[in-house]
């Protein structure tokens, strides 16, 4: 049970990252890679609409905010594996590929995978959400209180 | 009455092909490219996203073009367009509490925890024109601080622990969705915030105004304003659990307002909610009052007549596209309608004619 939950946290982590990065960034690291897998496609990449919710007042119920465009894809690889991309924007193949590399990612070439793609598509996102932060932080305001000349 | 009428298809393509000049604009000058849109003209992507209804900054700066800058025409193209799309689900309630805050500030408290963080914004600036961008003013590097990696609570949050501030009423699990069923009357809460988030931004401020001014004022402060990226979850049944499926930019704003209390609760401040796609904080706040506006009746206000309380009046108009795309037909042929018209009137005259000498000989 916990087994199933650590690969499950695992999975979801690395399937957020591959929806989340450019898909430039994925399709060159993918390439970068040579991995040439034989798989068969499960569902060819589809593009779509997934509706947003919000909550009224952040915190009480649920409302629809509006629509995201997601492209979604699945695969099978020769051994039986199979995996599922879904990805945000209009990109078939970076689908595709979010698909292979979750499937990868449950063979013994995860380590390989992992080093040379999603490691750089981590850093790369954490670097990005750093550097935002960074600039954030140098527009907070700093208080202080002028002292009134009344008496 | 229409009547179909043949004719005019070389006129039609010839026009669409000078259109398609027009856009293009002096050759002399460089073509712009969807990036540069998506890029350099954020804020207009921004809106063509929100009032659009689709969260596709790619897509928004292609209707930008495509609609040589008429942004309610751009937002058409992308309503047509997201009509086109299946539909794979819904996300989980956006968690804004976990929003990487770009911009945050409070009208309220000035020492939040998290602190006031300005962002990019235009306020403090002096509007006075940058002559420098006319040239090729390229920007300077921008100063880094440290950031804190604080947690950023709501504001809301520390007024609801002491009780001060109303509670926010869980909704049912699927709220109703005004691109699946027309959108009736009266509409609950969670149908007007669909339907603000993706008014015009115009119509949503001229109503929000409407409240300062004193039609159905609400006495609203900016508890708190802030703007980021959120992470979007959705449960993926293939997969037994929910994953992240993008990230977005939100404006969020929340009000608080003055006070409810019965003879059996202590007085309470009040809230309205605005939250919209990319960085619009005038249309966040705008949604906020005007939504605090439409809760008359669940507080137990008086209806003062206003038009911001008016639920009908200000959820059937807010659509820029329903409204444009009425408007805007009565440029098109009506000749038959008009022709009855024109007979309606001469024999009116006619008659009136007849009349006025017999009755001034009378």
């Amino acid at each position: 049970m916990t087994m199933t939950s650590d690969q499950d946290a695992a999975r979801k982590a690395w399937l957020g990252l591959l929806a989340k990065s450019p898909a430039a960034d994925v399709a060159r690291l993918w390439a970068a890679l040579q991995i040439d897998p034989s798989y068969s496609v499960l569902r060819a990449p589809e593009i779509g609409g997934v509706m947003l919710r919000g909550r009224a007042g952040a915190v009480g119920a649920a409302f629809n905010l509006g629509e995201m465009t997601v492209t979604r894809a699945s695969v099978k690889l020769a051994d039986g594996v199979v995996g599922h991309g879904y990805v945000q924007g209009r990109g078939k193949s970076h689908a595709l590929t979010a698909a292979l590399v979750d499937a990868l990612m449950q063979t013994g070439a995860a380590g390989a995978v992992d080093a040379g793609l999603l490691a750089p598509l981590r850093a790369a996102m954490a670097a990005r959400k750093a550097d935002r932060a960074a600039k954030a932080a140098a527009t907070k305001v700093d208080f202080f209180t002028m002292v009134r000349g009344e008496d | 009455m229409y009547v179909a009428v043949k004719g005019g298809e070389r006129a039609i393509d010839n026009a669409h092909a000078w259109l398609a000049e027009e856009r293009r604009g002096d050759r002399a000058v460089l073509e712009l490219s969807v990036a540069q849109i998506r890029e350099q003209m954020t804020l207009a992507v921004n809106r063509v996203m929100a009032e659009g209804s689709l969260y596709d900054p790619d897509l928004a700066a292609l209707a930008i073009k495509q609609a040589r800058g008429d942004l309610i025409e751009a937002i058409f193209l992308i309503r047509a367009y997201r009509t086109t799309l299946p539909r794979f689900g819904a996300s989980n309630p956006i968690e804004t509490g976990d929003m990487l805050c770009e911009r945050r500030v409070s009208a309220t408290f000035k020492d939040a925890p998290g602190g006031q963080v300005l962002g990019p914004t235009f306020d403090y600036t002096h509007r006075l024109l940058d002559f420098k961008l006319a040239a090729d003013g390229e920007a300077g590097d921008v100063p880094k601080g440290t950031p804190t990696h604080d947690p950023t609570p709501h504001i809301m949050s520390f007024l609801d622990r002491e009780g001060l501030i109303q509670d926010e009423r869980a909704g049912e699990n699927t709220p109703p969705d005004l691109t699946r069923t027309p959108l009736e009357l009266p509409a609950d809460r969670a149908l007007r915030l669909q339907s603000l988030a993706r008014g015009d931004e115009g119509f949503i401020l001229g109503l929000a105004y409407s409240t300062q001014r004193g039609y159905a004022r609400n006495h609203a402060f900016v508890a708190e304003l802030r703007i980021g990226a959120v992470a979007v979850e959705m449960e993926i049944p293939e997969l037994g659990f929910a994953i992240e499926i993008g990230e977005i930019t939100l404006t969020e704003c929340e009000t608080v307002n003055q006070f409810q209390g019965s003879k059996t609760a202590p007085p309470q401040f009040t809230r309205g909610y605005g939250l919209v796609f990319g960085m619009s904080e005038r249309k966040a706040i705008s949604m906020a009052l005007v939504d605090r506006a439409l809760r008359w009746k669940e507080l137990g206000e008086d209806n003062l007549g206003a038009p911001a309380q008016d639920e009908e009046f200000v959820l059937y108009h807010s659509d820029n596209i329903q409204a444009t795309g009425f408007l805007e037909h009565i440029k098109l042929p009506h000749y038959v309608d008009f022709q009855s018209e024109l007979e309606l009137i001469r024999k009116l005259r006619r008659e009136a004619k007849e009349n006025i000498p017999r009755e001034a000989a009378e």
